[in-house]
């Protein structure tokens, strides 16, 4: 059926073998997929049907392809998602996008210039909870926010280990990186890039190579200030875990993979549904089923809506847009030189300071 | 297959967390599963975690008091496994898990391409590592667990069913299960591979929660009697109330079992009064 999107799958590691699972399931994708060799690329050609292209370049010239998912080590996306777009194939890319972010941005002019759909793998932009926190940040209901915490633990590096990209720093990997990046886009989400980031600290546990935990404070100048606190060396999770908590005027905020809670201190006009005090909302009720189900909704969200983008014809990513991974890649930049320089990164603009009343000794 | 099985749930991180310190010793997990037990709820549907070993070791210990205890083994522990990928890499991983000695660890280790045979051999011999601990007990049914079922469905690569299949058979004369949140794609997929009238254990609820291919494709797939399903999340995380919940599974044709996860003396009698009012007669 020549109206499916031929889409191929690059990179078949730990997030590639998922993004090729969700893609080759959908009733919409004609799949293809691309491996240098290895055991399971072996393995793998035996046994499916789809056939497994061992050289990319081969696969841009060969192939007549609609889209490519790129999901090979961090410091290969630039090169990859370049030649994809300079032969007109539509792409998403894995997280983080690129190592330098000078990159990210000629690659989200590319990518405009060409009116290709440019998307990044930033799920949790997809998870029912976060999507839930966004739309009530953005209604105003809880009035200015000024005091943002964010935060991911899990268990990746646990013992000194031998190296592999994801613990070379010069690679994209580290906990930084691989870790950090998730709730820091989240922050970009909500408020922008942040215009000053001090108090960087990038802690190594038991990497040698790169880092296993990330300390920050990102300020925006018309917003609130955020700290980080990562670690990927927290065995007492099963798996990563990422949380936003937030305190506005109006109330306070919070909300992980699972639910949304929110405590008001009014009710507020744009938001209705939600009283005085403690709501809840939990990711299964706000979350829609997928066309088939791997490891979480949100994974085959961004997979659904940007194979329906292509499908489609339109000219950009309904979410996770290049412009949007490239803010990150600048947070991730400026909080690298900020720890390594200890000199803080970008100017924070002094709050106007608010007059001084006169009052008398009993004086409210 | 019982009527109504008993499980551990895993879905939410926070009940998840919860359960780690509650069951953070084996006397605590032996506790709820004496209850239900004692309420003549014999099977015990669990993943092949580390912790199991010794629920197992405790039931081998006292074959007088456990002498109807059944497990239902489901396999792989997905997180051991994805962390040891991350950890060792592909290849890695798969040492990792394999017996130190055998002859597969030295032919992964020579690093060149395998031959069919070689690769089927050592998928026997991971599903015979993930089996050890049940040693002595009885595993009348063995299941693949739904991230791996639903990998490997996705890709396509549903020989790998037909390996599985034939091994439970073979090797341990249990029926072959699978556990998957893609139901009526995996029976189609397995139906390629010869394999007719699988017990598919997947999420079957009223509100059609995570049921992924749509809730009429479900119902299609029930009524046509080409499966033997088990229903999870029946209560759908609790948005449908138990008695509703379990009265309208009652009525499906196709569902043999339900398997529930609870914590609470209270809530295990609470769902086998229901099972017992709603599914006896439906046999």
């Amino acid at each position: 059926m020549s109206s499916k999107v031929r889409i191929a799958v690059v990179g078949l590691g730990k997030m590639g073998l998922s993004h090729f699972a969700m893609v080759n399931a959908h009733p919409d994708a004609e799949t293809l997929a691309c491996d240098g060799s290895g055991f399971l690329v072996d393995v793998l050609s035996r046994n499916i049907a789809t056939p497994i292209h061992k050289d990319y370049a081969v696969l841009l010239e060969k192939e007549r392809l609609d889209a490519v998912v790129i999901a090979t080590p961090s410091r290969l996306h630039a090169p990859m998602v370049r030649a994809a777009l300079d032969r007109d194939i539509h792409v998403f890319c894995e997280k983080p996008f690129c190592l330098d972010w000078a990159d990210s941005a000629a690659l989200t002019e590319l990518a405009a210039e060409r009116g290709r759909v440019a998307q990044v793998g930033y799920h949790y932009r997809y998870v029912g909870a976060f999507r839930e926190m966004k739309r009530i940040l953005d209604s105003g209901a809880l009035g200015r926010v000024t005091h943002v915490l964010a935060e991911a633990y899990g268990p990746v590096v646990l013992r000194p280990k031998r190296a592999t990209w994801r613990t070379s720093k010069e690679e994209g990997g580290g906990c930084l990186y691989d870790y950090a990046a998730h709730p820091l886009n989240l922050l970009n989400w909500f408020f922008g890039t942040p215009d000053q980031v001090t108090g960087s600290v990038l802690g190594q546990v038991f990497s040698e190579g790169t880092d296993d935990e990330v300390f920050s404070t990102l300020r925006w100048n018309d917003g609130p200030t955020a700290q980080l606190s990562v670690n990927w060396s927290d065995e007492s999770y099963r798996k990563m875990s990422t949380k936003i908590a937030m305190i506005g005027t109006n109330g306070r905020l919070y909300a992980d993979r699972q639910e949304c809670q929110l405590y008001l201190r009014e009710p507020h006009d744009a938001l209705p549904g939600y009283g005085p005090g403690w709501t809840v909302k939990y990711t299964t009720e706000l979350t829609e089923d997928a066309w088939f189900y791997l490891r979480g909704e949100e994974y085959s969200a961004q997979l659904a809506e940007f194979i329906a983008a292509v499908r489609d014809g339109k000219g950009a990513a309904a979410e996770n847009s290049f412009a949007s991974a490239t803010e990150t890649d600048r947070t991730l930049a400026m909080i690298i030189e900020n720890a390594e320089t200890g000199l803080p990164v970008g100017a924070a603009r002094a709050r106007a300071p608010e007059p001084a009343k006169r009052r008398g000794w009993f004086g409210r | 297959m019982d009527r109504l099985l008993f499980g551990i749930n895993h879905m939410s991180e926070e009940k998840a967390r919860a359960q780690a310190m509650r069951f953070r010793k084996t006397d605590a997990i032996m506790e709820v599963l004496d209850i239900a037990y004692d309420e003549g709820i014999r099977t015990f549907m669990c993943t092949t975690h580390d912790r199991i070993a010794e629920v197992a070791e405790r039931v081998r210990a006292n074959p007088a008091r456990y002498r109807d205890f059944t497990f239902y083994p489901c396999m792989p522990y997905a997180h051991k496994y994805a962390n040891a990928v991350t950890e060792h890499g592909m290849v890695g991983a798969l040492k990792h898990f394999m017996p130190e000695d055998g002859l597969f660890a030295t032919a992964l280790a020579g690093g060149k391409a395998l031959a069919t045979r070689e690769v089927d051999g050592m998928a026997r011999v991971l599903i015979d590592m993930e089996m050890k601990m049940f040693a002595g007990t009885k595993t009348p049914v063995i299941f693949v667990q739904n991230v791996f079922t639903d990998l490997l469905l996705g890709m396509g690569f549903t020989r790998a069913f037909r390996i599985f299949h034939d091994h439970i058979v073979e090797k341990y004369g249990a029926e072959p299960a699978y556990i998957t949140m893609n139901m009526p794609m995996l029976l189609d997929a397995l139906a390629k591979e010869g394999i007719e009238r699988p017990i598919i254990c997947a999420n079957i609820n009223k509100i059609g929660f995570r049921m992924s291919g749509g809730f009429d494709a479900y119902l299609d797939a029930l009524k046509s009697g080409r499966v033997r399903a088990i229903a999870m999340s029946v209560y759908a995380s609790g948005a449908i109330p138990p008695d509703e919940a379990i009265h309208w599974i009652s009525e499906l044709p196709g569902v043999e079992s339900i398997v529930f996860g609870a914590s609470s003396a209270g809530n295990i009698r609470g769902t086998k009064a229901l099972v017992d009012r709603y599914m006896r007669v439906a046999a």
